[in-house]
């Protein structure tokens, strides 16, 4: 039988039948354009507002707080370009942490390059950032703290509430990019003190190219686009209707079903973890053992090549990924694992697994079947595993 | 049922039947990212391979110059921004025309703040540029020019060609932007012939869904990225690709280009026609910006002198016709539309312009009817505004 097994729901989800329901109208004989004045323009326009109303209320934040994006590297960029233009009267300094999404990371580096400056906290070596450094990190001059919620590669989830403490209190704009977390961790935008938040659709059952960015009320920001009126004169560009609509409905799913969702995602994500501790040796989970998503399984397998691990197992139907999607074409080992501690032979045998809600007992009862299996046969052609533990029958 | 006849495609377009199959298949079944190694991922990234071809056809250039963006806006403020960042050391001064889409003005606008000078030249009563004054204000330092193919809002057509050829002999070293976004599908368009090196497009306009554009970059230009990230789309333009939407655009250009194969002229002939019966139903009739036998072949501007757009285009959509007053973007501002202004109308004119534009999509079966529906929806208003 040919399995088909998807374990990459970090990079991208497919999208529910609910949101596509949703969204078809949109798509077909509601095409308008939300900006004309006539008819088929406001059926737009209610339409968004719809979808504005469902983000506000997952983020508890308020209706004109939302801003919808063409994607969550978009709302990163407009996020912390957006501020930093912005209040550079007030001050050049960010901080941010070593082991953010690129989105965050060049937008940063840009931004150096430009006369700010930069500092790049540090994480433990379960990849969490200390609150504590945030707040010796501020300076006179520090205008934004941007710290994702949870981590893309290896699902860490952040003290944000923490932080947010920390940075109203000293009047710092704080950015989170909670492209990761949303869906899956409850979040309230006034509770954590969070200024701005990034979001993006497929991640959480929704379509591609779209998002959102959170901007609390008063925050001083440059639009990133620059043209019509749209998003209240913040967001130029004919708005995406069909994928805000999706947007709309499919965070309201996420969280009418969170609780229901995480238990089954946790349980799946624990008996992957400890079956593969059980049946593999030289292996180690990345990321805090507790205080991670629901769905993400990152183990490094040492003496292999993540890669080939990858490969093999897509020829036996499990699509997984090695670290995140986005680096994927890149060789060099993932900046979130070196950034933990890891040696680069081993962040170069890391697995990422990311689990969704339609995964079954009986598919990680496969892959546990198959993976040790795949391991073992890479690490018997792998010189250092050779080198390592002597000789072996197949050189 | 109530007939409904929709002629506000300069605005957005009905997304064809056929290109929605094809996006709800890649929402459904090929939802990959294209970035993952595994089958899912490479079978996104052929799809939108194969829609990058579609696209790159219809302008006649090589696919890989194909950037995929969010849209219209996306592309042209990529363009701008990403080049005035790019070639700063260059120089310091743009030119571009008072008629252009807001996304390409308050963009120019953005710069100025930045310490950029910027010219805008004036059109004349057709709302077209002169090459003479282009001349006149070209500088050492200007490092780019950006006009718009065709202006949304009364069709008038810029002479491109002659504009980047011009550019190519005289100024080799300045970029050549031009937002093509009402002209893509409609027009056509060489920029390898033309000395165009950066080239805006938007799916909506050509019957793809919203949300997804692209920009053209001729090989070899130097163009700083707009926002940063995973490395996408040659690392110009950053962020999870937008597959169904990019599809759909690909979907759709194929479509337009089956279209065009088949009779070119179809939209033209049927805006004249359309035109010429108008101007025999109602006499008094002004047609703003291009004769209706130039211009771009889906966009005819109209006033009716003593009565409003608005209240024409509310009247009109109780009989089943949408139009639009001025373009969509700006149609919620109270101002008056700047480009009406730069060609010389006067503010009774602006505020009765109306804007009526085609698609594929419309008949003349359908059309034949709104010459007598705009009369009379023109003689009810009139009687309730006599002065």
């Amino acid at each position: 039988m040919k399995r088909n097994i998807y374990l990459d729901h970090a990079a991208t989800t497919y999208m529910k039948k609910e949101v596509l329901e949703a969204m078809m109208p949109y798509l077909t004989q509601n095409y308008g354009n939300p900006s004309s004045v006539h008819s088929f323009g406001r059926e737009a326009r209610k339409a968004i507002d719809k979808a504005r109303e469902q983000t506000a209320k997952a983020l508890k934040a308020r209706f004109d707080e939302i801003f919808f994006t063409g994607g969550g590297t978009e709302s990163d960029n407009w996020a912390i370009k957006g501020v930093a233009l912005a209040n550079q009267n007030k001050g050049k300094h960010i901080i941010t942490s070593a082991i953010e999404h690129h989105a965050v990371l060049y937008t940063c580096e840009f931004l150096e390059k430009n006369g700010f400056e930069v500092t790049y906290l540090p994480v433990d070596s379960y990849g969490m950032v200390d609150p504590q450094d945030v707040e010796k990190a501020i300076r006179p001059d520090t205008i934004l703290v941007s710290i994702m919620f949870a981590n893309n590669e290896i699902g860490t989830i952040q003290p944000i509430k923490e932080i947010g403490a920390i940075t109203k209190e000293k009047g710092v704009y704080f950015h989170t990019d909670a492209v990761q977390a949303v869906g899956h961790v409850d979040i309230d935008v006034n509770d954590m003190n969070i200024d701005l938040l990034s979001l993006s659709a497929h991640k959480f059952y929704g379509p591609k190219g779209v998002g959102a960015l959170y901007v609390r009320k008063g925050t001083k920001i440059t639009p990133l686009l620059h043209g019509g009126a749209q998003e209240r004169n913040r967001r130029a560009g004919t708005e995406n209707i069909p994928g805000i609509i999706g947007l709309g409905k499919a965070i309201e799913l996420a969280y009418e079903n969170m609780e229901e969702n995480n238990k089954h995602l946790i349980r799946l994500r624990d008996k992957l973890i400890n079956g593969i501790m059980d049946r593999i040796d030289d292996v180690r989970l990345n990321g805090h053992p507790t205080l991670r998503l629901p769905g993400n399984v990152n183990m490094s397998f040492e003496y292999i090549e993540g890669e080939s691990l990858l490969l093999s197992l897509d020829l036996k139907g499990i699509a997984a990924s090695s670290g995140s999607a986005c680096t994927s074409g890149s060789l060099d080992p993932s900046h979130v694992l070196l950034a933990i501690g890891l040696s680069h032979e081993i962040a170069h045998g890391s697995l990422r697994m990311t689990l969704g809600d339609e995964n079954t007992d009986e598919e990680i009862d496969y892959v546990l079947e198959v993976l040790p299996q795949i391991v073992q046969r890479l690490r018997e052609m792998s010189p250092l595993f050779i080198q390592e533990k002597g000789g072996c029958q197949y050189v | 049922m109530k007939q409904q006849i929709y002629l506000d495609n300069a605005a957005t377009t009905q997304v064809l039947p056929e290109v929605v199959d094809e996006v709800v298949r890649c929402l459904n079944e090929d939802f990959g990212n294209p970035s993952s190694l595994h089958r899912l991922g490479l079978q996104s990234e052929r799809k939108m391979k194969q829609a990058r071809n579609m696209v790159a056809q219809l302008i006649q250039v090589p696919p890989e110059d194909i950037i995929f963006t969010s849209g219209g806006t996306e592309s042209n403020n990529l363009a701008i921004l990403g080049t005035a960042r790019a070639r700063k050391r260059y120089g310091n001064h743009c030119i571009t025309t008072e008629i252009e889409h807001p996304s390409v003005l308050n963009t120019f606008q953005y710069l100025e703040q930045e310490g950029w000078n910027v010219t805008y030249l004036p059109v004349d009563s057709r709302g077209i540029v002169s090459i003479e004054d282009l001349k006149n204000a070209m500088r050492k330092d200007t490092v780019l020019v950006s006009i718009a193919h065709v202006n949304n809002e009364i069709g008038s057509v810029q002479p491109i060609k002659e504009i980047g050829l011009y550019l190519k002999g005289n100024y080799p070293d300045t970029i050549f932007h031009t937002d093509a976004v009402q002209s893509f599908g409609r027009l056509p368009i060489r920029p390898l012939e033309w000395g165009i090196d950066l080239l805006s497009i938007s799916g909506h306009k050509i019957h793809a869904p919203k949300g997804v554009g692209a920009l053209y970059i001729k090989k070899g230009t130097l163009i700083t990225s707009l926002q940063w990230g995973g490395g996408q789309e040659l690392g110009i333009r950053n962020g999870t690709e937008n597959i169904p939407g990019i599809v759909g655009f690909g979907r759709a250009a194929q479509w337009i280009k089956e279209k065009i194969s088949e009779d070119e002229k179809y939209i033209s002939r049927m805006k004249v026609a359309l035109a010429n019966e108008i101007a025999r139903e109602i006499p008094q009739v002004v047609f703003n910006g291009p004769k209706p036998s130039d211009g771009a072949p889906h966009i005819l501007n109209l006033s009716i002198p003593g009565v409003r757009g608005e209240t024409l285009l509310h009247v009109l959509e109780s009989y089943g016709v949408y139009v639009s007053t001025g373009s969509a973007c700006s149609s919620r501002s109270i101002r008056t539309s700047h480009v009406l202004k730069a060609i010389g109308a006067s503010q009774q004119v602006a505020e009765g312009s109306i804007r009526i534009s085609l698609s594929y999509l419309n008949n003349y079966d359908e059309l034949s009817k709104v010459p007598q529906i705009l009369k009379k929806s023109v003689d009810q208003i009139k009687r309730f505004t006599r002065r």
